[in-house]
């Protein structure tokens, strides 16, 4: 088989037996890109030299020796451009390792590629990107969710085997589903943050895309821990998320909330979520009808918090230290205000102003404090849930994949494309995406995913059900033609 | 909302379209947001971030840091191992 085609498992059965070696699959990898990139455009900046020859020192006995693993735009590899999809950042090179990046080279992966984003991260379609916009591998007309669109996108197209991305408010479970892949967004601390460009750090998450659920497992378990140079990573203990994925579901109490299945859904949506839920019934799962009662506020309040975390994380890039700096400014603040203005793309110019708004004198109570106060509620919401059931499921997103263009010119219509992911953020929980069907539009099969929620560091249910699932449908088994 | 004293504080030359277009956009952004007004906040803690942990503190220890050569590997104007700025006393 093409190594292009083949996941973590698989592709370490290969290379511990000496049957590939981790060159041949950065050569197939490279020749799989030079066949599809120009139609699916994932990544920003692809260094095969440096792949290759990374590769060729990998210890093939290591976990992962010799795995390689694409990365988002927006965290740090040493000696590789860390853009973030901005005009502001173009130029730029990382000086160091992020901690996830240590992570996985101690275990003898190779990072590949630097995947396009929406710019900072901000965006649900990967069309806020100064490197242009990363298009569905199943009909390349569409998006194929964002932010973390090029992760998604180059694993679903098989040009890497699997992917990191991040995930403020579903940037990796929202692209998983519309590109038909495994995204985890692992509970807040789970994951080092260290190297990772901030966008709202009290919801970002670093996290992984894969090809199957147990791909999952094993790059979660990779990049978990405390670190102490991300003061959020927690110190709690990291299981072998591996070892108990075949317990199955039975007895699992799944619940299901009544706001995510609301009058006027997409009935595709619906019912493919419908029959996932059926599917688990019939693996041994007790389905639960569960209540989330502040689940329509949660959208309201993340886009308060995070734009106003983003206007103070992005005051950083005002042209002195890195970055883009106009030429010519006259004074101090002439370069600040006239670099910002030439390198932010259009959303994050508006959420640094609706950010710098809502923390603004006079109205930081109407709106900041108030979110604030109502995350506390979508936290408590989900305090009840877990005492009637064990895990929650709910569909990824409320379509499938939109056109291009279909949504730039309205923000609200944007953003309510991750109105079923944002609440986990919020509340720190773990969510995981995965296919669960496809539906036709314009005579194409499009891929949709069932979320699984968790609770707070419990990622191995999350997992363990997904897994039951996955093995039980053929989903994961499909490719997009390309 | 005043787009254009809003982009002030957030320091960022914003054209006149600009100002404009996002004066239309977060308008409506902003009524959307007003969801969360009707809601009965009283007595109700704010929550800053889901994490269990308050002052997380670190020994007071000297480690290696980044080279000054790297730290200033990505400034735009540099001289002498400093970053050059436009002049800000006369």
């Amino acid at each position: 088989m093409n190594p292009a085609f083949e996941n973590i498992t698989s592709l370490r059965a290969k290379l511990a037996a000496r049957d590939i070696t981790p060159t041949e699959v950065i050569e197939a990898l490279r020749a799989r890109c030079t066949q599809v990139e120009p139609s699916v455009s994932a990544f920003n900046h692809l260094d095969w030299d440096t792949a290759l020859r990374e590769a060729a020192t990998a210890d093939a006995s290591l976990p992962l020796g010799g795995v390689p693993i694409a990365i988002k735009d927006v965290i740090a590899v040493k000696g590789q451009p860390c853009t973030c999809s901005s005009k502001i950042l173009k130029g730029h090179t990382a000086v160091y390792d992020a901690g996830v990046i240590e992570r996985l080279r101690s275990l003898g992966a190779v990072p590949v590629g630097r995947c396009n984003m929406d710019e900072f991260a901000m965006g649900s379609s990967t069309e806020n990107s100064a490197d242009g916009p990363t298009r569905n591998p199943w009909d390349t007309s569409r998006i194929p969710g964002g932010s973390s669109g090029g992760s998604a996108a180059c694993v679903a197209a098989h040009e890497a085997i699997a992917s990191l991305g991040s995930d403020t408010g579903g940037s990796i479970r929202q692209p998983a589903a519309l590109c038909g892949c495994v995204g985890l967004k692992p509970t807040y601390g789970r994951v080092s943050r260290y190297g990772l460009v901030a966008f709202a750090s009290s919801l970002d998450q670093i996290g992984p895309f894969t090809k199957t659920v147990r791909d999952a497992a094993t790059l979660l378990g990779a990049i978990s821990g405390r670190d102490p140079r991300d003061c959020t990573s927690l110190d709690q203990p990291v299981p072998d998320y591996t070892a108990s994925l075949e317990q199955g579901v039975k007895g699992l109490r799944i619940g299901v909330p009544k706001e995510y299945f609301i009058e006027g859904m997409d009935k595709d949506v619906e019912q493919t979520t419908r029959q996932a839920l059926d599917q688990l019934a019939k693996l041994g799962a007790e389905l639960v009808d569960i209540s989330l009662p502040h689940t329509n506020y949660a959208l309201s309040s993340y886009y308060i918090i995070a734009p106003a975390e983003a206007s103070a994380n992005l005051a950083r890039f005002d042209g002195v230290r890195y970055g883009a700096r106009v030429p010519d400014g006259k004074d101090v603040l002439d370069v600040y205000s006239r670099t910002r203005a030439l390198g932010f793309g259009n959303e994050v110019k508006r959420r640094i102003i609706l950010g710098t708004y809502v923390l603004s004198s006079g109205y930081y109570d109407a709106y900041y404090l108030r979110a604030q106060k109502v995350r506390t509620l979508i936290r408590k919401d989900f305090e009840e849930a877990w005492k009637k059931c064990d895990i929650i499921a709910t569909p990824t997103t409320p379509t499938p994949a939109f056109k291009l263009g279909e949504k730039t010119g309205d923000p609200i219509q944007m953003y309510l494309s991750d109105v079923f992911t944002i609440a986990v953020n919020m509340a720190g929980l773990c969510g995981l995406s995965l296919p669960c069907g496809f539906v036709q539009r314009d005579s194409t099969d499009l891929p949709l995913g069932l979320q699984f929620i968790g609770k707070a560091f419990d990622e191995a249910t999350l997992l363990r059900a997904s897994h039951a699932y996955e093995q039980s449908t053929e989903w994961h088994t499909r490719r997009p033609v390309l | 909302m005043n787009v254009e004293y809003v982009a002030k504080l957030a320091r960022i030359d914003l054209s006149a379209q600009e100002i404009e277009t996002y004066q239309n956009q977060l308008g409506s952004v902003l009524e959307h947001m007003d969801a969360i007004a009707s809601l009965n906040l009283d007595g109700i803690e704010p929550t800053a971030h889901a994490s269990p942990v308050f002052n997380v503190l670190r020994k007071d220890e000297i480690k290696p840091s980044l080279p000054v050569e790297d730290a200033l590997s990505n400034a735009p104007k540099k001289a002498n191992d400093l970053i050059l700025m436009p002049k800000i006393v006369e």
